[in-house]
């Protein structure tokens, strides 16, 4: 049966809503294909607003990967705005695809891709909006598998009654292999229908599938244990994990929107994983080990990208993208290439040292040189030790007066407050750091127009890190040690005029901790404040902390737990999480033991360059660090003529 | 930000006029969004664009009396300085190759005259009103060209501004639906026909407008024949410019304005 597009109903709303290109698709190298062709239907939803979305990597990897293959279609959907919302609603316009317009429930797959637990609200109403029922358990064989990827699906329990499935790690292959289970399944005849289907997906343990486990809780509130109730689903899902990512070079024709989008540049992906140890990183532990892409076929995806999108900035990705084997090679090779074609190559490193500014440098070697940013995260030494980022103070004065002396004018701090054992004092010490930059910066260049900028996160406690015992600092001495370091560095007369400060107020990090580390009991809290209006929750105009804690407070009236138990309070050795089920491969007695060193103030090094500390992924999960140098060499690319210059000319 | 200091003051060698369209469901493409859009479709096509100099340097390209966003359009221009002499089929084939349907080049001409943004006098508008029967459409404009002004208000960057929509407007009749220009497929209306498909009941105005200051746009030509004769239509109209370029001796007639580099080859 072929769906038929709601873009004409939907048309006539379009002149009524902010920048309504945002809604009709129609990006460079999207692909449409007739819905009776194939087999397998995915809708991919990356659940923010169309120009956050369509840059994201995840959503645009798993796009070309799945519409490769011949026997299933993939189109892709954000959250509209309220105001288009209010419109679809009055005139039955369902949540749709930008690509051919399809209205989401008729597709076999519904997979969102979730940066951060923020966007919990937008896939219910997108589910909502589309016409199917929020809760899994309602939902009928026609109703599409809803499935949750990306980083806090590492801990999928407080959607776990929103959600049929989740994928834990990469998504590439899990995405073909659940396709394969459903074609399979739908050739046969979907027989035993919805629930056959998802029987399927959990014993293959390609996904983690919620209903076949049962949750038991000791009085106290505690999780006293996670039961399979099926005996052929698998005790743990474990995670994915795509080797040899010169295997995957995707996206190789990425998504140009015609709409302005956050990043608006062509982003090559150089390594995956990281392995610096900072203990406060959930990206960091759960994406190990280290996987580069070779050298080689970083430069062809950025020849081809260039090709097929028109982009005039390269922006080379990772976590830590100096930390690349051959990055000195790639920057120089690449720089080398490009240069005089008006094409700009950007590496978000945040490394703290000489190395990265002479990176930067060399990127930038034509043009402006206007902001560095490093990431020191913390503001003592001892804090730094701490949460295991091993920078000295001589080493940040050194790095960023090199980067003045480089001709940089402006240098970005990054940082982070409510750090585990933090004192006023540790936040404090941001204020002097910043007081020796600009300093020293002003007696290496003589000039007084440098200027530093802080910029202060709040920390929230993650799953699958060492920090996942530790108490999340309260809102209230969160702000009120933001307010101090303000006061100080106001307070600066000789360099206050220098430095600026960013930051935001702790209560939304309350409402992330909440969702971040919660169970299940958590979901009753997402699906109050969305019923309650709540949307939007990563965006300040539209997040509402009265409205969560109005919500928690209703969705928890019958249970012993609150917020604060979810939030501030230390967990203890025996506690079992609502993740222990989800298998990161971190060895979580390895885990345990890091957070002790964090307590004593113990750092601890880096596998690629030292012998292995049993944090337990390789092991465990059959994989292994995948580094350079492979000593290849960048030469020239070839001048071919262009094809519309006259031949005479 | 690599650059070549050297190629900063090099002149074009040679413009380029293009006539480009704006079609489907690409309408709702703001100025700035095409602007984006085009000039990525010149680096994609490897057009030797001449660049601005300075900090950071721009392709040179100049826009012309962009069509309002929601509105589609067969005749939009702009003009491109390159620095190698380029063929202008070529560079029509290759520039519409890359832009996605719906962006698609029309004609490209090589630039021989000066005054071209000059010789865009008027547009050619063709709006269709859903729900809107042709008799009632037919007494709305009599009313409309039976006034000498109809004052509507609009809001601009500038804030509220009231003008009047009478004295632009050069000729307003009402098309039978055989006489409708239907532009463009894109992807989706070749694989839902009825996507492109009209109302049952639709009217169809064709208006001839002089550009001018403020420029009249087919929407202030609406709302006054809503003011002057409750005019409404079921749903919004579907706009389309048709043609811009000089006005031909009738008075009322629009031509092509990129007849005269045409005939200087």
């Amino acid at each position: 049966m072929t769906v038929q597009s709601v873009f004409p109903a939907l048309e006539r709303l379009l002149p009524f809503v902010q920048k309504p290109v945002q809604y009709v698709g129609g990006e460079l190298n999207a692909v449409i294909k007739p819905w009776d062709d194939v087999t397998v239907r995915w809708c991919l939803m990356y659940p923010d607003a169309y120009e956050v979305g369509i840059p994201n990597q995840g959503v645009q990897i798993l796009y070309e990967v799945l519409n490769e293959r011949a026997d299933v279609l993939c189109e892709r959907t954000y959250a509209v705005w309220p105001d288009l919302e209010k419109l679809m609603r009055e005139n039955n316009v369902p949540q749709f695809t930008v690509d051919a317009h399809r209205p989401v429930g008729a597709f076999d797959v519904f997979g969102l891709s979730f940066a951060t637990e923020l966007g919990y609200t937008n896939m219910l109403n997108a589910i909502d909006l589309a016409g199917f029922p929020i809760h899994a358990s309602d939902r009928g064989d026609n109703d599409p598998i809803v499935i949750a990827g990306g980083h806090a699906a590492f801990n999928p329990e407080p959607i776990s009654r929103f959600i049929d499935a989740a994928v834990v790690g990469d998504g590439e292959q899990a995405a073909l292999a659940v396709s394969d289970i459903i074609a399979d399944f739908k050739r046969a005849g979907s027989p035993g229908g919805r629930d056959e289907l998802l029987l399927r997906l959990a014993k293959s343990g390609v996904v983690y599938v919620p209903k076949f486990y049962d949750v038991e809780y000791l009085e106290d509130g505690r999780i006293r244990r996670v039961v399979t109730n099926h005996p052929d689903v698998p005790w743990r899902v474990s995670k994915h994990t795509v080797m040899d990512l010169d295997a995957w070079p995707y996206p190789k024709a990425p998504l140009v929107p015609i709409a302005e989008s956050v990043h608006e540049r062509m982003s090559v992906e150089i390594f995956r994983g990281c392995t610096r140890g900072c203990r406060f990183c959930q990206a960091g532990m759960i994406t190990r080990p280290v996987r580069e892409r070779s050298m080689t076929t970083i430069a062809q995806m950025v020849d081809t990208g260039l090709k097929a999108t028109g982009y005039e900035e390269i922006g080379l990705l990772s976590l830590s993208s100096a930390d690349h084997s051959e990055i000195g090679e790639i920057a120089k090779g690449l720089a080398d290439r490009y240069e005089g074609t008006e094409t700009a190559l950007s590496l978000p490193s945040t490394r703290v040292d000489a190395f990265n500014v002479d990176l930067a440098n060399e990127l930038s070697r034509n043009g402006r040189r206007s902001g560095l940013t490093f990431a020191p995260e913390g503001g003592s030494e001892r804090i730094r030790r701490v949460i295991n980022k091993m920078v000295t103070e001589e080493d940040l004065v050194r790095t960023v007066t090199a980067a003045y002396a480089a001709g940089w004018r402006q240098v970005k701090l990054y940082f982070m407050c409510g750090l585990p054992t933090e004192q006023d004092e540790d936040v404090l010490q941001i204020a002097r750091l910043a007081h020796e930059v600009i300093k020293a910066g002003r007696e290496a260049t003589g000039r007084k127009d440098i200027k530093c900028t802080i910029s202060i996160g709040g920390f929230v406690p993650k799953p699958h890190t060492p920090f996942q015992w530790a108490a999340q600092l309260d809102h209230e001495t969160t702000d009120s040690r933001l307010y101090k370091l303000r006061d100080a560095v106001r307070n600066d007369k000789l360099y206050g005029k220098s430095i600026g400060i960013r930051y935001h107020d702790g209560k939304p990090g309350i409402v992330e901790g909440l969702l971040s580390r919660g169970d299940r009991r958590v979901g009753a809290v997402i699906e109050q404040v969305w019923r309650d209006g709540a949307r939007f929750d990563g965006w300040s105009e539209y997040f509402s902390y009265d409205r969560w804690m109005a919500a928690a407070e209703k969705a928890f009236a019958d249970e012993v737990v609150d917020v604060a138990w979810y939030t501030i309070r230390e967990r203890e050795l025996s506690e079992v999480f609502p993740w222990d089920h989800v298998d990161s491969g971190l060895d979580k007695e390895w885990l345990w033991a890091d957070w002790q060193d964090a307590l004593d103030e113990v750092e601890v090094d880096d596998c690629r360059w030292t012998p292995c500390f049993d944090c337990g992924v390789c092991d465990h999960m059959g994989t292994e660090i995948q580094v350079g140098p492979t000593g290849a060499v960048l030469l020239p690319l070839p001048t071919v003529r262009s094809e519309v210059v006259l031949s005479g000319s | 930000m690599a650059r070549d200091p050297g190629r900063e003051n090099v002149p074009a060698v040679q413009r380029l006029r293009i006539q480009h369209a704006k079609r489907g469901r690409l309408r709702f493409t703001s100025h700035r969004d095409f602007q984006r859009a085009f000039e990525r479709a010149l680096r994609r096509a490897e057009v030797p664009m001449a660049y601005s100099s300075g900090f950071s340097p721009h392709p040179k390209v100049s826009y012309a009396n962009a069509a309002p966003t929601g509105v589609a359009s067969e005749a939009e221009y702009v003009e491109i300085g390159v620095l190698q002499e380029c063929d202008p089929t070529k560079l029509r084939e290759k520039l519409d190759a890359v832009l996605p349907p719906g962006l698609d080049i029309l004609d490209v001409v090589v630039a021989h005259t000066s005054d071209f943004v000059a010789r865009l006098e008027a547009s050619h508008w063709q709006i269709e009103l859903p729900g809107v029967t042709p008799a009632a459409l037919e007494a709305a404009v009599a009313a409309f060209l039976a006034a000498d002004e109809v004052m509507v208000e609009r809001m601009t960057k500038s804030g509220l501004r009231v003008f009047d929509a009478r004295q632009a407007v050069l000729r307003a009749v009402v098309v039978d639906e055989s006489a409708l220009t239907v532009v463009g497929e894109t992807p989706e209306s070749v694989e839902n026909p009825d996507e492109s498909g009209l109302d049952s009941i639709c009217a169809i105005l064709a208006l001839v407008v002089r550009h001018g200051v403020p420029t009249v746009r087919p929407d202030d030509v609406l709302a006054a024949l809503s003011k002057i004769a409750d005019l409404v239509p079921a749903a919004p109209s579907r706009m389309t410019r048709l043609a811009q370029g000089p006005l031909l001796e009738d008075g009322w007639s629009v031509g092509d304005p990129l007849a005269a580099d045409r005939s200087q080859v």
